[in-house]
């Protein structure tokens, strides 16, 4: 079949349904959003958001145990939420293969932290691939089935951003059709309680020990010997970088199979080259292994543990090679990423700006709301955490909760924010939770959720009511705002946060860039009537700016949404 | 032949995704090997946004570094003299001279600067012209990609009907003819 340009996440949803896989089940993070979201372009899979990554992996263990091949995609701190189920996955064992995807985000480009997913393989004792472009995104995945199949197990495939994110050639294929596996009942296998999980642990440390026997001849790991002055070991898209930057001045040992890693085999390829580099981003996890086998390698010594590596790093590194560029002289201002034109979450800070308050913050779109000059925004650590966090914050000083509010997404507070508002309502502190709900999980790029009333194909679903989910909890004061209304969002903080009780805002408005959203013209300011005060500023919104001395609004950008009239006292900001 | 380096540079929103999907789709259907590399997330909201496209008989990396481009296509001024630093010793840069400004021009901490066209070009080939008035004239504001296309491929060595099949193929079937025109228009312009 024809070879077609695919995005590193379109390859692997590819590789799913080639592979017959029949159940996809994420929670989006970018960079892995887009491998569910093309899976749910095949009709022959079932695919779905779930509302965290514990529950979508779990959704996959349960139909992998029913004797579907299953998969379940997400970012790197998305595993962490997945860990629970992923431990004791890897004892359980499968019926039908399962595949997880995880994408680790060198640079981050749009994540928290920096985390290193290799050694969730190595603690949780799953193997783990690593492609390096879109072909063997496709081809690993199809091969992870089998594998996961022939030792019993899950397998990971891990990806970085510049993978997930680049488009390369990729061949296709037909789907492979593969039947339901008959489902046996058995216990000693499927109940991990102590007395079936103490030989199980029996049987994960020979897998292991046979996964490592497989990867030492396996065709995942490759070796190519050109100038053996230099050996590189590396694996991902280290190894593009390494070939672009040394071709064929140096040999290289590229590991498809970073988990178990092979020894004999790097044994072999070391004894063949005179030095040798491991090149690998983020932590040194191969070039310890490398060193528990006692070989002499470089690694963390000449490159960094930091950010994204190239060609041009490499080049520097290992051969001291730099090249000529130019630079202006003009001092080149920066350009953050800022909240829309017409985001409903502007107004909302700009009111808890004026309310002065501390805010808890969360994991979205929204939190761009800490940058100036909203500036609205105390904490953020992850997924959920505004909530509770609030709660401690509360705790720790009663008095906390006059002038502190939790700010979170709706997609957010499915995730995990739920459990935090039961915390607050359950240990009671006067806790003041705002929920942004602009209809659909924003910055992984327009997913639906639980909240929405549409599942992943767009289709009708039911809808969590949350004002009804909040007065279940125990939260009797929930309050639903326009937050393009700046008065009546800023009383409703004001009157939540005096009150001696936990409270719910709803900040209700849905996206400014969703299709469905009719916009009204763009507004225009009367040069006339401007005078110049810069209060529509305060904002922040990316459409108006001061051109000799005025406000002006752009209009390709402007939605009309009318905030900026309402901080405007001399009526210039007009239809 | 030795690997072809473009950069698509722009704002958030600018429609650099599709510029490069294009490029991406015409290089393939010339038969050669190709990657585009992208971000996705959160730079995508109104901050500065890179797509890297490389082709030639073998591509291995997927990025470019300082000094590795052999063109760079900006979709706004700023953004141009940002990535510079990427162009090739003699490369060239088309930029559309349209300007937003970024948050800390916007709050007061910075300013934008002046003279960035003039300066760019005693440093590189320089194509500087306006494509939003361009797009507007094709019959959408969001058309500049295709016009700056337009622009790039005169400069390139696919024919115009690699292009034009490219963008037919690629855009939604209601937005054709919009951005046939917006491509035209930018083929159109004279150094």
């Amino acid at each position: 079949m024809a070879k077609k340009l695919l995005l590193g996440n379109e390859a692997v949803a590819r590789g799913l349904f080639e592979a017959g896989c029949t159940v996809v089940s994420s929670y989006p993070g970018t960079p892995s959003t887009e491998i569910t979201e093309f899976a749910a372009t095949y009709d022959e899979m079932t695919s779905e958001w779930a509302p965290n990554e514990k529950v979508a992996c779990e959704v996959a263990l349960g139909a992998a145990i029913a004797g579907a091949r299953s998969f379940c995609g997400m970012k790197h701190v998305g595993l962490n939420v997945a860990a629970d189920p992923l431990f004791t996955a890897s004892y359980t064992g499968v019926n039908g293969g399962m595949m997880l995807a995880v994408a680790d985000d060198p640079g981050m480009h749009s994540s928290q932290n920096e985390q290193d997913s290799r050694h969730y393989a190595e603690a949780s004792k799953i193997m783990m691939l690593e492609p390096a472009d879109s072909a063997e995104c496709l081809a690993y995945t199809k091969l992870a089935f089998s594998l996961s199949e022939q030792f019993d197990t899950p397998v990971i495939l891990r990806l970085t951003t510049r993978v997930a994110h680049s488009r390369s050639l990729a061949e296709l294929a037909d789907r492979e059709n593969v039947p339901l596996k008959e489902y046996k009942k058995n216990p000693q296998k499927y109940v991990m309680m102590p007395a079936y999980a103490i030989p199980k642990h029996v049987t994960v440390e020979q897998r292991i020990l046979d996964q490592i026997a497989y990867c030492e001849t396996s065709p995942l790991n490759t070796v190519e010997y050109y100038d053996k002055k230099i050996g590189v070991i590396t694996a991902g898209n280290c190894y593009n970088y390494a070939k672009e930057a040394l071709g064929e001045n140096a040999s290289y040992l590229k590991l498809g199979c970073v988990y178990p890693l092979p020894e004999k085999l790097i044994r072999d390829f070391a004894a063949q080259c005179e030095t040798l580099y491991v090149i690998e981003e983020l932590d040194p996890y191969i070039e310890n292994h490398c060193k528990m086998l006692g070989l002499t390698v470089h690694g963390k010594d000449v490159f960094t543990l930091q950010g994204e590596y190239s060609q041009r790093l490499v080049a520097s590194a290992i051969l001291g090679e730099e090249k000529e560029f130019d630079t202006l002289t003009v001092s080149i201002p920066g350009r953050p990423p800022v909240l829309c034109a017409g985001c409903p979450h502007r107004g909302l800070f700009y009111a808890l700006k004026q309310e002065g308050v501390t805010v808890s913050g969360d994991i979205g779109c929204y939190t761009l709301g800490s940058l100036p000059p909203l500036g609205a925004m105390d904490t953020c650590i992850c997924m959920g955490a505004s909530v509770s966090a609030l709660h401690g914050r509360n705790k720790a000083n009663p008095e906390n909760a006059k002038k502190s509010v939790a700010v979170i997404g709706d997609s957010t507070f499915i995730h995990s924010g739920i459990t935090g508002l039961i915390d607050i309502a359950y240990n009671n502190s006067a806790s003041t939770v705002i929920i942004l709900d602009n209809s659909i999980t924003g910055m992984t790029g327009h997913q639906q959720n639980p909240t929405t009333g549409k599942n992943i194909k767009g289709d009708p679903a039911t809808a969590v009511d949350i004002v009804a989910l909040a007065h279940a909890v125990g939260i009797e004061r929930v309050t639903v705002v326009d937050p393009y209304n700046l008065k009546e969002t800023r009383d409703a903080i004001h009157t939540e946060l005096a009150a001696d009780e936990p409270s719910l805002i709803i900040s209700r408005r849905p996206c400014a860039l969703l299709k469905y959203v009719k916009h009204n013209p763009p507004l225009k300011v009367d040069p006339d009537k401007c005078r110049g005060c810069t209060m529509c500023m305060k904002i922040g919104c990316p459409a108006i700016s001061m051109t000799d001395g005025k406000a002006s609004i752009d209009f390709t950008q402007c939605v009309g949404c009318g905030v900026c009239t309402q901080m405007c006292k001399f009526g210039a900001i007009e239809e | 032949m030795n690997t072809i380096s473009v950069m698509i540079v722009g704002v958030g929103g600018q429609g650099t995704l599709l510029a490069s999907r294009l490029l991406g789709n015409a290089v393939i259907s010339e038969g050669y090997d190709v990657k585009v590399s992208e971000v996705h997330g959160m730079s995508q909201r109104g901050g500065s946004v890179i797509t890297y496209v490389r082709y030639g008989e073998k591509v291995a990396s997927p990025i470019i570094e300082k000094g590795e481009a052999d063109l760079i296509i900006a979709f706004e001024q700023l953004e141009a003299a940002r990535y510079l630093p990427y162009l090739k010793k003699g490369g060239k840069i088309i930029v559309n001279t349209q300007k937003i400004d970024p948050m800390p021009v916007v709050t007061g901490t910075a300013a934008y600067p002046d003279g960035v066209i003039d300066e760019l070009k005693t440093k590189a080939d320089v194509i500087a012209l306006d494509a939003l008035s361009l797009a507007v004239e094709a019959g959408s504001s969001k058309a500049v990609n295709v016009v700056l296309m337009g622009v790039a491929a005169r400069h390139m060595e696919f024919k115009k009907e690699v292009w034009e099949t490219v963008i037919a193929e690629t855009v939604p079937p209601k937005f054709k003819e919009m951005n046939l025109k917006a491509f035209a228009l930018g083929y159109a312009q004279e150094d």
